[in-house]
């Protein structure tokens, strides 16, 4: 069965992506919040943040990008939960076919699907005022950051997308990960918070991913931090991914 | 892969036990399908044939017993299991988002099948879908839903179908449709498993019939057999009323075969 694992997954994929295209409302709303955001941040509070860089839309890109994969997640995990509701899951699973497949086509359309989003929050920061030097090394190492980010969270969508007993339940969990960038160096240098928010601002996995993109756009050296934001996004994705196979084969025996 | 097993049963039950925690399912479930033809599985509502259907298909694991499908154990041989067999559940499990076409077309390229397009062509017409095989399935009616459901079974001839409740939530010309694609099914050779709670579905489609109560099969016979458990019809004369079946079909002038005209709006 192993022999047919990537065909299986590349018609399985097909599938899915056909959901996207023909839902490009679910790429857009993806893209409009981030946008929005960043708009208000940039047009509105932006003037009196002070962040010691020249460009405030270059400072807040890297966390603007990490809220619109966060949102977008959320549609995996409600396409999943809909073929678990519709019984097409089990009309695969019964198929003789590579049953894990079935999983692994709906985490590539998350990939492609939050790309798009991506490159659509990225066009409008560069209508914004956004600018990089960056080489081309920088912008694959920026582009390898994100997919990696991409890969973990969608591990943890595919957990209530098999698990959740609701629409809403399934789309639930992608708030606090759209609200964490918030409390992080995202928007404002974690200097000024107070002491344990800042404490917790600086540990959390978003400040590390943060600064290291922001870093790499602006041509800086990235240090430690580059390690610590490929350590977080690694270890989250390797206990989702666990934690989504338990849920998995739960579901399947 | 070898799907044929040559000449055993088409299912195979032994001691079948399956509880969900405190609550037990299935009891110790003996059966034997032979190959071909139509076997109801007859139950009320909550007699563990979904549990038994789902085990037999490889989606759910047995406390106990032995389950072979087209000779192959569903626990040691899953995969071949899966080659053998297909199922249509309670729900029309096609994808409403492609179209009727792309659903078949989606099935016969999981299959591996040559010339997936033609295929689905093919089901399409036999199916009275070739019209609709361009809309989305969302678009369809509960009838046409399920028929298309049956066809993406078929891909692949497999040599067991299961059929788990094939007409609930339909209506009575819907029913007819579907009963007339399982009979078409039986007469290729295919050996149908029906799971049905109405009497009269079985008493239609089934060469065999078997009752699962409590956990267990109390029985298991042709139609007539059963019939013989009863005392001797006595003969008796009474006014023949129709059936409200009778006069739904005479008002709505249907002969049980319905075009692609039926939509939902």
């Amino acid at each position: 069965m192993t022999a047919h694992f990537l065909g299986d997954t590349a018609v399985l994929t097909g599938r899915t992506l056909r959901h996207v295209t023909r839902s490009l409302d679910t790429v857009i709303t993806t893209a409009v919040t981030p946008i929005a955001i960043m708009l208000l941040f940039v047009y509105v509070f932006g003037g009196a943040i002070r962040t010691g860089t020249a460009s405030y839309v270059d400072y807040m890109l890297p966390g603007i990008l990490l809220i619109t994969i966060a949102s977008g997640i959320s549609y995996t995990a409600f396409r999943l939960f809909t073929d678990m509701q519709s019984g097409i899951f089990e009309r695969f699973q019964s198929m003789p076919i590579a049953r894990s497949g079935v999983l692994w086509a709906h985490v590539l359309t998350s990939l492609a699907a939050n790309a798009v989003s991506v490159a659509a929050v990225i066009g409008v920061a560069l209508l914004m005022g956004f600018r990089s030097g960056a080489g081309v090394g920088a912008w694959l190492a920026v582009t390898g950051i994100l997919v990696l980010f991409t890969l973990a969270l969608t591990w943890i969508a595919v957990i209530p997308g098999l698990a959740a007993k609701s629409v809403d339940g399934a789309g639930a969990f992608s708030y606090p990960l759209v609200f964490l960038p918030f409390i992080s160096s995202a928007f404002v240098p974690t200097g000024t918070m107070p002491g344990p928010v800042r404490a917790f601002a600086r540990h959390q996995p978003v400040t590390s991913i943060v600064d290291t993109i922001r870093a790499l756009l602006a041509e800086r050296p990235v240090g430690g931090g580059l390690w610590t934001a490929l350590a977080w996004c690694a270890g989250i994705l390797v206990v989702a991914y666990v934690f989504a196979g338990i849920v998995y084969r739960r579901r399947i025996s | 892969m070898t799907t044929d097993q040559g000449q055993g049963p088409a299912i195979q039950v032994r001691g079948l036990e399956k509880s969900y925690k405190e609550l037990r399912v299935l009891r110790g479930v003996d059966l034997e399908v032979r190959r071909g033809g139509v076997f109801a599985l007859l139950g009320s509502n909550g007699a563990g044939k979904t549990t038994m259907v789902r085990i037999l298909s490889t989606l759910l694991k047995a406390d106990a017993g032995t389950v072979r499908v087209n000779g192959f154990d569903v626990a040691a041989q899953a995969a071949e299991v899966r080659a053998s067999i297909s199922l249509t559940g309670q729900f029309a499990a096609v994808d409403g988002v492609l179209t009727g076409r792309e659903n078949l077309v989606l099935v016969a390229r999981l299959r591996h099948l040559k010339d997936p397009g033609g295929i689905a062509d093919g089901l399409l017409r036999r199916f009275s879908l070739a019209e609709a095989g361009g809309r989305k399935a969302a678009t369809y009616s509960g009838g046409m839903r399920r028929r298309l459901d049956i066809a993406m079974s078929l891909i692949g001839d497999p040599p067991v179908v299961f059929l788990d409740e094939p007409t609930t939530g339909l209506d009575p010309e819907a029913r007819m449709e579907v009963w007339q694609a399982v009979k078409e099914l039986a007469a290729g050779g295919t050996t149908v498993l029906l799971t049905t709670q109405h009497l009269d579905e079985a008493e239609q489609l089934a060469d065999r019939i078997a009752i699962l109560h409590q956990g267990r099969i109390v029985v298991e016979d042709t139609l007539d057999g059963l019939r013989r458990l009863l005392p001797p019809a006595k003969v008796e004369y009474v006014e023949k009323q129709p059936s409200l079946e009778e006069i739904f079909f005479a008002v709505v002038g249907a002969d049980g075969r319905t075009p692609e005209h039926e939509e939902l709006s």
